[in-house]
Order: C-alpha cells, then structure tokens, then sequence
C-alpha cells in the first residue's frame, strides 16, 4: 500500500496533470468564401492538434457549440475579407474563446493569433514580391530552452508530484499512527512509563522518515524509467534536503495528532495543510506570480522550499551551496514543527 | 508501617461533576491495598491519578515518596501499570512487546533475556514468544499484562480492573501472580468490583459516588457491617 499507491499516483498524475493543449477544437465560420479564407483555414487544418468544424454558416450556430462545449474557439471570417484585403490592404478577423480556463485559452489565443501572423506574412511576401518569412526589417529571434530543451511537461510535473507524494505519505502516516495509539488505548502504558517526551516523538518519527525517504528513491527511479527523467545535479544534495524537509512534515503530523483525538480529525486538519501547503507550494502555477501576500505567507510553507528544490536540483543540477538559504528555512521550519509536537504531546491529561 | 501511597483530600472534577470527592487514604508498603466501588463511583479516575496519568484538580499526593505535581517523572519509575483496557501491542509478538517495555525502563539485553526465559516458563507461554499478541486468548493476555507491568521490577503495581471479563478459574491463577508479587515485595494496588476479588486483599476501600465510605481489613469491614461475606458489605454500602 505505501509503495504501490504512490507509484500509481506518480504514473496517473503526471501523464494527466498536464497544461499542454494537445486539442484545439475550432469552428470556422468563413463568410468570406474566397481563396484567400480557404489558404487560410487550410493553414489551421494542416496543424494535426486543430480540429476543424467547417461550413458553419453564421457565429449564432459556433456560439452555441462554444456554449455546449464542442468548441473551443470560433474563427469568424467576414464576408468580403479577400475583396477588403485588396483593396484597402487591412482586413478583420475575429477568435471567439471560451474562457472559462483562462490558461488554456491564452495559450488557444496566442496559437492561433500567431498561425494568422505567419498567413499574413505569407500573403505580404506573395503579394508584395517579397521573399517569403524573411522580410527585411524583421527581428529574428532563435530560441533555446534550458533545463528542460524539449519543453517535456513530464519532467516539470514528476519532481512536483513526487514531492507532494513523499509528503502526504509522511505527515498522514505519522499523524494517524499517533492519534491511532490514543483510541485504542496503547499510549496509556507507555505515558506510565518514564519516557522522554523527546524520546517518544522521535521514536514515532524515525520510521515514517525511513519509508517516506524510500518512496522518494523509489518515485525517482520510476520517473526515470517511465519519463526518462535524469537526475542533473547530485543525489546527496536531494537526500540532505528531502531528510531536512521530512522531519518539518513528519513534525507538523505528529503536532496535529497530539492535539486531535480521533483518526478524523487527523485527516481533517491534514487535508487543510496539504491543500494549503500543495497549491501555494508552486506545483501548478509559479510561486513568483503570486501576489506579495501569498509570497510573504509561503515563507512558512515547507512545500514551497521542496518544491523549488526537487526542481532545481533534478533540472537544473542546483547544489548545495545555491540553495543554501531554501535549506536553512526548511530546517529552521522543521526543527519548529518538531518542537511543537514534543511541547504539545501530554503524558498527563 | 512504612506508608508508600498518602492522599491528602484528593479531589479530582471535571466540568461541575465531582469525580473524586476528597480522598484522604494511605497505602503501606507491601500490602494488596483493594480499591472497590460500582461502575462510575471514580475508581479508575483515583488510579489514573495516582499513576501520573491524569492531574488533581487539588489535594496533596505522594507515591513512593515523590509529590505527583512536581515528580511525576520520578513516580513514573517507580510504578507499573496495567490499565482496564488491554494496552500493549497486539500487532507484536510477546517477545516483542517485552523487548519494547525493557528497552523504555532501560534494562539491559542480558538481564532482559534472562527475565524473559524465566517469564514465559513460569507463564507456559514458551510456545507463544514468536506469537502476535492479538492471537491470544484473553487469559493470556491479562496474565501478560500484569507480567509486563512488573517486569521493571517497580515499588508498587497499579492494577485496574485486572479480571475483567475471564472465568473464576483463570481469575483464581491470576491472584496467584498478584501474591506472588506481593511475596517479592511490590505493593498492590487493585481495583476490582468481584467482591470475592475483595477477600484476597489486605486491606479495601469501598467508594461510593466518588467518596471513600470504608476502609478496612475485609474482617474488620464484614464485623462492622455485620455481613458474612464482602458481597454484603458492599451492598449494605453501595446501595
């Protein structure tokens, strides 16, 4: 169970959790009928991941299906495009794009508006005598992505979700254990016996330590076999850090189960945590554009500094020395949570 | 005698209910000391106390010459305990659990081994060293308990509701550990609500609604009350 449902979870999120648009379903709605509207939708059809809907006569028709979700953009060519275009060298085109997904659409929008933009230039070199895409008063712009050349959404999302994983499995694993011991009655023979308040938390940290960090070695492998996912910078480095953040989530665990009674509230105020500490931790969307409130708050999120360096480290090779104040903050973080659970553990109720 | 337990008016309340009323009560060392009452009258709230388990709400105690506000830790040391519900671990094995216990009072592998072998002939549960406690019968399991409990070789043994639950026979072998360990000079500090339980002791208190209302030889107790038997005292007192 500790090792098979994170493994599941690794394969399944990452191959789903994605923001990559690998499907565009447009509508053209070309009034125009002109060979000029034919190149251009031409254009879009040629592209594999725009499904084109043609022949729809009027936008009333699109809008419906943007409304019942069939679409995802509508291309509204108006009539006498190709005449305007001639005549008065300008024309309008208009893309409608359901929104209700901001990201997807900006990214349907900045697809689409540059599949026009290359038409245009197609249709000035055509007209104009020019030669084609090299116009002479173009800046080029030759790009190269670093870290991750290929742009594979994969491996920006496997250390993330393996990150959250070795998380949930600590703080859940440790907190239930705790509080589990309070219902059925074995703590009472242990809070009789001259045990160190420091001693009992850590025995109760040490193990979900040991399986937290083997499911961390075990998600890499997997990502590495299943994504191809190459470890950049030094292993160590990630272990230091991950051992350093574990005794902060472990900490914070153990906290909630010394102040909670029941498994319930355990996975009650958990699950409060880890949504928090997820969905500001950067997983989905960058830490650096959130608002400064946001910012100033995840100072206190482990998950934010875990985050940052699975990523840093497995991408970009980051060592110890780079990240130095992510891991002076992880330990002053834990060393916190710990405190806080051996202060609030009562041997005497 | 030598008093090992002292209880100054004890009172123990929780919310406006009064669960212990002023206890006042000495337990010398080396006596079976009984602790009776109904379900409710508060026993289990005094040993949770005494045992470092639980705070007094006022009243001055002292358990094995240590005050339970300040030393609770030293107390700790001092005291086995073996609680109403069944408390080690049913997912161990019998070895395991002793291993586990022997290691928190810091006895030493050697000795341990030794009082293990010794432990288990004596108990004729050899055969169920290797065994997960959660197999056993409950008989077993109370006479592990209590054998735990005193492994440490404490001052004074907290026993509550030690028999509840198993048939007289097991309950007689149980009493038989009990004086065994009185004979090596641990005090006994039980509660119980089988009134012939009460006979074995050398001394009971009878509470009531949180009060103690008698506190006796079993003799002295059955004289006074003019009863034959225990059952009838505590009737005469619990009514």
């Amino acid at each position: 169970m500790i090792f098979g449902m994170p493994l599941l979870q690794l394969l399944i999120l990452v191959f789903a959790a994605t923001f990559e648009m690998k499907s565009i379903d447009m509508v053209v709605v070309d009034k125009d009928l002109s060979e000029t509207s034919r190149e251009l939708v031409a254009k879009f059809d040629a592209i594999p991941f725009y499904n084109l809907e043609l022949a729809v006569p009027d936008e009333t028709i699109g809008e419906d299906m943007l409304l019942s979700g069939d679409a995802d953009v509508i291309l509204v060519i108006p009539p006498n495009m190709e005449r305007n275009l001639v005549r008065d060298d300008e024309a309008q085109l208009q893309l409608l794009i359901d929104a209700i997904d901001g990201n997807s659409a900006q990214l349907i929008y900045s697809y689409s508006s540059r599949i026009i933009g290359n038409f245009n230039q197609h249709l000035i070199a055509e007209w104009k005598g020019l030669p084609e895409f090299t116009p002479p008063t173009e800046v080029q712009i030759s790009e190269s992505y670093w870290y991750n050349p290929e742009l594979d959404y994969h491996w920006f999302m496997a250390p993330g979700i393996l990150a959250v994983l070795v998380t949930v499995i600590g703080m859940f694993l440790s907190g239930m254990n705790l509080v589990r011991e309070k219902e059925i009655g074995t703590i009472e023979q242990l809070n009789v016996t001259p045990i160190k308040k420091y001693q009992f938390i850590i025995g109760k940290l040490v193990p979900f330590w040991v399986i937290a960090l083997f499911d961390l070695s075990f998600g890499l492998f997997i990502a590495w076999m299943v994504f191809d996912l190459e470890i950049v910078g030094n292993l160590l480095v990630l272990f230091a850090f991950a051992s350093v953040f574990l005794l902060g989530a472990l900490g914070l665990g153990l906290f909630i189960s010394t102040v909670s009674d029941t498994q319930q509230q355990v996975m009650l105020i958990s699950f409060f945590f880890m949504m928090v500490f997820i969905m500001m931790g950067g997983i989905f969307t960058p830490v650096e554009s959130m608002p400064h409130w946001a910012q100033v708050l995840d100072r206190a999120n482990p998950m934010y500094y875990f985050m940052k360096i699975m990523r840093h480290v497995v991408l970009k090779g980051s060592g110890f020395f780079d990240l130095i104040e992510e891991f002076i903050s992880l330990l002053i973080l834990g060393l916190t949570f710990l405190s806080l659970a051996i202060w609030r553990y009562r041997k005497t109720s | 005698m030598e008093k090992i337990i002292t209880v100054n008016n004890l009172v123990k309340k929780f919310g406006s209910f009064t669960a212990n009323d002023n206890l006042t009560f000495d337990v010398y060392k080396g006596e079976i000391f009984g602790f009776l009452g109904a379900n409710g009258a508060g026993k289990t709230t005094a040993i949770r106390i005494l045992c470092g388990l639980s705070s007094p709400t006022s009243g001055e105690v002292k358990v094995a010459g240590f005050d339970i506000y300040r030393e609770t830790e030293k107390i700790k040391k001092n005291i086995g305990y073996m609680s109403q519900k069944f408390s080690l671990y049913e997912d161990l094995t019998v070895a395991e659990n002793i291993r586990l216990y022997a290691g928190i009072y810091g006895i030493s592998p050697k000795k341990r081994k030794e009082k293990m072998a010794e432990l288990l002939q004596k108990l004729e549960m050899e055969s169920a060293k290797n065994k997960l406690i959660a197999g056993l019968p409950l008989g077993w399991k109370q006479k592990l308990a209590f054998s735990v409990a005193i492994f440490h070789e404490p001052k004074i043994v907290f026993l509550d509701e030690p028999t509840g639950g198993v048939d007289p026979v097991t309950r007689r072998k149980f009493w038989d550990l009990i004086y065994e360990a009185a004979n090596n000079g641990i005090t006994v500090f039980v509660t119980t609500h089988y009134m012939d339980e009460a006979e074995y002791c050398d001394r009971v208190s009878i509470m009531n609604a949180g009060k103690i209302e008698a506190l006796d030889t079993p003799e002295e107790l059955k004289k006074r009350y003019n009863a034959k038997n225990m059952d009838e005292v505590f009737l005469k007192i619990a009514r």
